[in-house]
């Protein structure tokens, strides 16, 4: 396959089950997401999109199924999952900033910690991407003080300060107040734009039809439709995304 | 002095016959300094196991949660009395300390057991307030931190503690006033605290009551101001958190 070269991460059929499968979050889903994609994944509340993102980098671990990345195998137990989640960066819906960090400190822990940087290089690199996502002046600032948009945006730079090669998305402007929605998008078209492969859990039909390469739809921890956003939201085949779209659009 | 006078009519039974504290007044200020060393000694002791107890009890495996577990269950449902015992003369029937006096009254042959049975008693409960303390910090600091590659270790030392200590530093402060009320069984052992200075002082004067009065009196005015103190401490935090 011409794609398969520059895939970076492949899912195969990988199912989450609760309570012995008396729930089945996800059932039998696979994707392939490849370099530079960006890919918008949306669907009815409950359908299984935020465990299907966080299967990705092991948060949640599947009942059954494979979640390849750089080809490799992250589900088998010899792996050392902590190296392949140092290359996934992930933003949460509500930030998940360490309160009791400045935010310099919450951007530079890991990458000092884990011995990739020192601490004068990451406070560098630190600073460059706050330049980058307009918050230079909250470096030692304390999460407590800043706004939603600007919590998410600091997220953002620190997962982009472990210089990763894919980031997750988990519904990240869906704990916003509207007003602050637009500085998170604009932050996430822009990394879009520099060729960052991205997952994205969204409720923002609009961003997900104007910087999404590929559109997944979700519904009853199945994928139910894949395509452009064209396809999906111009010419949906499924009644019930015609039905969700309708709901939403 | 002026004031023994005011105490010569008084019965050997009355509430306040404090006519004893001229001549025995040291046995009191001893009996202070031996609670409050009992007291803050056991639960300063009483923190690393009691972190390693939460921790076990947070674990996967079910063998170490259920060791973790059988402690603290042990310890919280035998009275502190019989634990105290046992250990004394059980463990340190076996183990030999010799007297030894610290700051001229600590008999270390009986302070440390005394220490030792009220430390593995209040790691049971100084556990299960980390536990809580743990658990209430949103799963999800966890999960940024496992999400940027650092270990569990990691995430737990750096990001869930730090902020999880902060949750627990008052209800830990109770615990010390909790042991303060607590020691006064180790009098039963024949440890030099306030209880036993209280008891040694009504058998040598046969003033009955007055001694014990006092002792309450000074273990009200220790504890009463420290949990207030703890209390205010507390809102002051909560204020802080607000965002």
């Amino acid at each position: 396959m011409a794609t398969s070269s520059n895939e970076i991460i492949r899912v195969e059929s990988i199912s989450k089950h609760f309570n012995d499968g008396a729930v089945k979050a996800l059932d039998d889903c696979s994707l392939t997401i490849h370099q530079g994609e960006v890919v918008a994944i949306i669907g009815p509340s409950g359908s299984g999109k935020s465990t299907f993102l966080r299967c990705l980098n092991l948060l949640e671990v599947p009942t059954s199924g494979k979640v390849i990345f750089d080809g490799v195998d992250i589900c088998d137990e010899k792996v050392d999952l902590d190296l392949h989640r140092r290359k996934m960066g992930m933003v949460f819906q509500h930030f998940n900033l360490f309160p009791n960090m400045t935010v310099k400190k919450n951007i530079t822990l890991a990458p000092v910690r884990l011995k990739l940087k020192t601490q004068a290089e990451a406070d560098k690199v630190a600073m460059q991407l706050l330049e980058r996502v307009g918050l230079p002046d909250k470096a030692d600032t304390f999460p407590a003080m800043l706004s939603g948009g600007q919590k998410q945006r600091i997220a953002i730079v620190r997962a982009l300060a472990m210089e990763p090669e894919v980031m997750l998305f988990d519904e990240p402007t869906s704990a916003l107040d509207p007003e602050m929605v637009g500085e998170v998008l604009d932050v996430m078209k822009e990394l879009a734009k520099d060729g960052m492969t991205m997952a994205v859990v969204t409720h923002e039909m609009g961003f997900a039809r104007e910087v999404a390469d590929r559109v997944v739809f979700m519904a009853d921890g199945k994928i139910g439709e894949v395509g452009t956003p064209e396809e999906i939201f111009d010419h949906p085949k499924s009644p019930r995304l015609q039905d969700f779209l309708a709901k939403v659009l | 002095m002026w004031w023994s006078n005011l105490f010569t009519d008084m019965s050997k039974a009355s509430f306040f016959n404090f006519s004893f504290l001229p001549k025995y007044g040291a046995f009191f200020v001893q009996g202070i300094e031996y609670t409050l060393l009992l007291a803050v000694v056991s639960v300063a002791l009483a923190v690393i196991p009691a972190l390693l107890l939460a921790l076990m009890r947070l674990s996967k495996s079910r063998i170490v949660k259920g060791i973790s577990g059988a402690y603290i269950a042990l310890f919280r449902s035998t009275p502190l009395l019989v634990q105290l015992s046992i250990i004394y003369f059980g463990l340190f029937g076996v183990i030999n300390i010799p007297r030894f006096n610290l700051f001229g009254f600590v008999d270390l042959s009986r302070f440390i057991p005394g220490v030792v049975a009220l430390a593995l008693n209040s790691s049971a409960y100084v556990a299960e307030i980390f536990r809580a303390g743990i658990l209430a910090v949103d799963a999800g600091q966890m999960e940024a931190a496992r999400s940027l590659g650092l270990s569990k270790w990691d995430g737990m030392r750096l990001v869930v503690l730090p902020q999880a200590i902060k949750n627990v530093l008052p209800a830990l402060a109770n615990e010390i006033v909790t042991m303060v009320k607590e020691s006064s069984i180790c009098s039963m052992l024949g440890m030099a605290e306030l209880m036993f200075g209280a008891k040694a002082v009504a058998s040598s004067t046969y003033i009955t009551l007055a001694p014990y009065t006092l002792a309450a009196l000074i273990y009200f005015c220790i504890n009463f101001p420290a949990s207030k103190a703890i209390e205010a401490i507390e809102r002051r935090m909560r204020r802080g958190d607000k965002q």
